[in-house]
């Protein structure tokens, strides 16, 4: 099966990168753009074919690796 | 004092480390590679600075989960002091020796220049032979130095004096254009509860010996020199 995780910073932890993005598009000529946030993405493919169990190990994964949850979440997609 | 600095892939500043360890103690330091699972007996570990694995993921988050740092952890937990040095100070917090994280700075540049620090407690090893609230200039060198932790953990290390040096200008007064990297409380270094480990982004072994333009990181090394643990 495969795994997609998506981290983004938790609300309210600062995001230098996402606000430099956000300016270069207003200075490009994008009305309208509000806040704008910068994330990742990480995918996985694992031997598991059991998704409750490929949740439960990629789940795992975020905590001890993938993301640092003092100013991280993350989400995780199951295969498609 | 039996030290051992811990050598990642990237790391860059274990050399400079080693020659100020050596200078102070009259004793080189084990180096150590990553892969070690085993540390002998140590009265010091340090790690240094550099690029561990290349800041994949985060910046000292890989390093966090290599072998040696297993061990790292366990000697710190028996009270062995460790030192991590900007890199160091970043596998530190991924590692939970030390709370909060480090963020990008947030000028979004890399900052390569001397700052002005305000030593902030004398109550650690690696701090006794400073004067408390006197100022010293060490380099900075990093692109992910912007200390971030919740009001709960700053108030936490606030109220028990763990930060030790933090940025000001020449004065010693604290402003905007002292503090590099954004750093919350203008942090630029702070100590585990134990007070056995520390973590700081500028770099003593840099400015460790008054040929090279200044010496106010020795005073940390030939306190540590004195170390000996059990």
């Amino acid at each position: 099966m495969k795994a997609r995780i998506h981290v983004t910073l938790k609300i309210g932890v600062l995001d230098p990168q996402g606000k430099a993005i956000g300016h270069a598009l207003g200075a490009m000529g994008f009305d309208g753009v509000g806040e704008v946030r910068q994330g990742k993405v990480i995918d996985i493919e694992l031997a598991e074919t059991n998704p409750d169990k490929v949740r439960t190990a990629v789940d795992d994964m975020c905590r001890k690796l993938l993301a640092n949850t003092v100013i991280e979440s993350y989400e995780i997609e199951i295969d498609r | 004092m039996r030290a051992a600095v811990i050598v990642f892939p990237g790391s860059n500043c274990d050399r400079d480390v080693a020659v100020a360890l050596e200078q102070a103690s009259g004793r080189p330091p084990k180096m150590v590679w990553h892969k070690d699972a085993v540390l002998p007996a140590l009265d010091l570990i340090v790690l240094p600075g550099g690029f561990s694995y290349g800041d994949y993921l985060r910046s000292g988050a890989m390093a966090a989960r290599s072998p040696v740092l297993a061990a790292v952890v366990a000697s710190a937990k028996r009270g062995v002091p460790v030192l991590g040095i900007c890199n160091g100070f970043q596998v530190l917090t991924e590692c939970g020796l030390l709370p909060g994280v480090l963020m990008p700075n947030a000028g979004l540049r890399f900052v390569c220049r001397d700052v002005f620090l305000k030593v902030e407690t004398t109550d650690s090893a690696f701090t006794l032979g400073y004067t408390e609230g006197n100022v010293v200039r060490l380099p900075v060198a990093h692109g992910d130095g912007n200390y971030f932790a919740d009001t709960e953990i700053l108030d936490r290390l606030e109220g028990e004096g763990r930060v030790a040096f933090r940025y000001v200008d020449s004065e010693g007064c604290r402003s905007v254009g002292a503090n590099p990297n954004g750093s919350m409380n203008d942090i630029a270094g702070v100590l585990s509860e134990s007070r056995t480990v520390l973590g700081l982004m500028p770099h003593p072994e840099r400015l460790a010996d008054s040929r090279l333009g200044g010496d106010d990181g020795r005073v940390m090394f030939d306190a540590l020199a004195a170390l000996e643990t059990t």
